[in-house]
């Protein structure tokens, strides 16, 4: 009986040892909430991932994962079959990649632009998106003839809603008159949809529309509306080449290769990391020539500044919608107060919707 | 916001531009429920139209040949249904469903190449019409000849089924095969032609949006419209008069409700995106609350397998 045991055990340790050799190799998962092809926010991660594989590291990845039960479902697949680190790149993730992180120790998990770390396993990233619409909020200000910036908005959640305030404040700073209409779609990818409400912007009045959704129906709308816009997450010109005033690049290569080497060189740790544009984790696409020499120079400097830290895009004084102070003067917000950002500043029309 | 009745004009017209997709698919798939078929394969049927549509116009530079291929393409896969439903025999629903997995999986696969192009502008008629005249121009002009006949496609589907000899042998295929085919009606080849017409009229539909609406081609764009259009037909009850109406209702409250939060209406937005779902529904209910009628519409057999015995 008892030797048994002994020959079981013995056993176990050779059938250990053999599974963890037979999965050597180190494989890198992504999960996308996207397409591959939506030429916006996957289109960004998956230029990440084609950067990781380049590097010589083996990837595997899941597009159009719905957030919700199949997220959960497919990064627990991920890690069952011998993934060493595995990207969630989506806000809805985060409570997915926690749960799975739990019942997979060895397994290290990356995900994108949540805050929480519940296990030592789990880190997050996310990009100082804000940096960028600052710049564009600069731009718009400046190039409105109808003082109304349309915003088509996702979700309710703090990275959306930071947006909005970055490029009102933006805005607000070089014309006191601007007033920010924003449409929320509940989407991330509808390209009809999102089309529909850059359309009913410009019904209102919009001469300048921007989006925080994945797709570029949007900057379509704008360009054959005849107004101006931005694109988003990645340069769409080409879809709109006169209307397009610059578009925000998210570049999630470098930090991917990054973290994917240090994972498989043992080096990989829990962290916390929001890059901008001084990393070049937020990037800018060239600026339209229609903007005129002086605006290029002056939103290029803004852009070092912003860069350097000498400027920050949440400088006092701020205010909320009801007038009370939010951030003194002379101060800046803090990274945890920008991480749980949820009231619309001075300014913006309108309820965040709950 | 300014409510004059200008904007009243380009607010109706955008309305109607938005709703030529459910128009288009639904009225096809309104004639092949009619036939006794349920295919629920509309989405897939649509976004193959939107990929072949879009891929011939990139590649011959030609829109009409890229409109008349995205029907063509519906109707290929179509065929695929209608072969395995009618000749082989097997489950509508499960098919129909199967058909939409393959067609969004199949699109993105030959998709791969035509991301990110821009699309080509589409002709629109009489646009200086649309600028001449206020609150009628933005309504009846400037826009592309696919609107045209997405707007008189629900009245011909009304006069074919209820005027026409061909629109009756229809209508007794799908209400009753088995007398259908003692009058010596090819049931098979009726359904087999109704399937296919409405295999033309999804892939146009989704022509509509890879090559007019937002002229580009992503994947999966056409975002659920292809159920909607399955939904209209039900709530419909089968009358081509009521998807117009039904589709004019979604596409106006989907609008309408962009609107509403853009000039700040203080109700809940989640309320307002849910508005279209709800408002169409509740109209198309009551509108058709004659259980007479319901039952002369609804085709009996529909989704039941028929074949003929030897």
């Amino acid at each position: 009986m008892y030797k048994n045991f002994l020959r079981y055990l013995i056993s176990a340790f050779f059938l250990l040892g053999l599974g963890t050799s037979a999965n050597a190799e180190f494989k890198v998962g992504f999960v996308y909430v996207g397409p591959t092809g939506d030429h916006g926010w996957t289109y960004q991660h998956h230029e990440g991932r084609n950067a990781v594989e380049a590097a010589g590291i083996k990837t595997t990845f899941v597009e159009s994962v719905p957030e919700g039960a199949d997220a959960e479902r497919v990064i627990r697949q991920l890690a069952q079959s011998g993934h060493d680190l595995i990207f969630t790149t989506s806000f809805g993730y985060m409570d997915p990649t926690n749960k799975v992180a739990k019942d997979f120790p060895n397994v290290k998990f990356e995900h994108a632009t949540g805050y929480k770390r519940e296990h030592s396993n789990v880190s997050t990233y996310s990009a100082r998106f804000y940096e960028g619409r600052t710049l564009l909020g600069h731009i718009a200000g400046k190039m409105t003839k109808t003082n109304t910036i349309g915003y088509i908005a996702s979700f309710p959640i703090p990275e959306v809603i930071r947006g909005i305030n970055a490029m009102t404040l933006a805005a607000q700073k070089v014309n006191p008159n601007i007033k920010t209409k924003i449409v929320w779609v509940f989407t991330w990818y509808d390209p009809g949809k999102e089309a529909e409400a850059a359309q009913a912007l410009i019904d209102q009045g919009a001469d300048i529309i921007m989006q925080h959704t994945d797709s570029t129906a949007p900057v379509q709308t704008a360009e054959k509306a005849g107004v101006w816009s931005f694109g988003q997450a990645s340069d769409m010109q080409r879809f709109a080449p006169k209307s397009i005033l610059t578009s925000i690049i998210d570049d999630w290569a470098p930090y991917y290769v990054e973290r994917a080497i240090a994972a498989r060189d043992g080096t990989w740790g829990q962290q916390d990391t929001w890059h901008g544009l001084k990393e070049g984790m937020v990037a800018m696409a060239p600026y339209n020539s229609e903007m005129g020499a002086d605006l290029v120079k002056e939103v290029e400097q803004l852009q070092k500044d912003l860069a350097s830290g000498k400027a920050h895009s949440f400088t006092g004084p701020i205010y909320d919608q009801k007038g009370n102070m939010l951030v003194a003067e002379g101060k800046v917000a803090d990274d945890g107060m920008l991480a749980g950002m949820s009231v619309y500043v001075k300014g913006v029309e309108g309820d965040i919707p709950k | 916001m300014s409510l004059d009745i200008s904007f009243i004009g380009i607010l109706i017209g955008s309305i109607m531009a938005s709703s030529v997709p459910l128009i288009l698919a639904a009225s096809g798939e309104l004639i092949t429920e009619r036939s006794g078929v349920l295919n629920l394969g509309v989405e897939g049927m649509m976004i193959i139209g939107a990929i072949s549509g879009f891929a011939l116009m990139v590649i011959t530079d030609n829109l009409f040949i890229a409109i008349v291929g995205s029907m063509l393409s519906g109707v290929i896969i179509s065929l695929i249904f209608g072969f395995l439903t009618q000749s082989l025999l097997t489950n509508h629903v499960a098919t129909g469903l199967a058909l939409t997995i393959f067609g969004i999986g199949l699109s993105a696969m030959l998709g791969k190449n035509y991301v990110g192009i821009p699309g080509k502008e589409f002709p629109v008629l009489f646009s200086g019409l649309k600028e001449s005249i206020p609150f009628f121009g933005p309504i009846l002009f400037g826009h592309s000849v696919v609107l045209y006949f997405a707007f008189a496609l629900p009245f011909l589907t009304n006069y074919f089924l209820k005027k026409t000899k061909l629109g009756l042998v229809v209508r007794a295929v799908g209400d009753s095969p088995v007398s259908a085919s003692n009058q010596g009606i090819n049931v098979i080849l009726v359904r087999y032609c109704c399937i296919l017409y409405g295999g033309a009229m999804c892939g146009l539909a989704g022509a509509y949006l890879s090559l007019i609406y937002t002229p580009q081609w992503i994947e999966n764009m056409t975002a659920g419209r292809g159920w909607i259009a399955l939904a209209l037909v039900v709530f419909a009850t089968w009358s081509p008069i009521k998807v117009l109406i039904g589709a004019l209702i979604f596409g106006g409250i989907t609008i309408l409700q962009l609107h509403m939060q853009a000039i700040g209406f203080r109700i809940p937005v989640q309320f307002l995106s849910a508005l279209p779902y709800l408002m169409t529904i509740i109209v198309l209910v009551v509108i058709s609350r004659d259980s007479r009628k319901i039952k002369l519409n609804t085709p009996t057999s529909l989704g039941r397998i028929f074949y003929k015995e030897k």
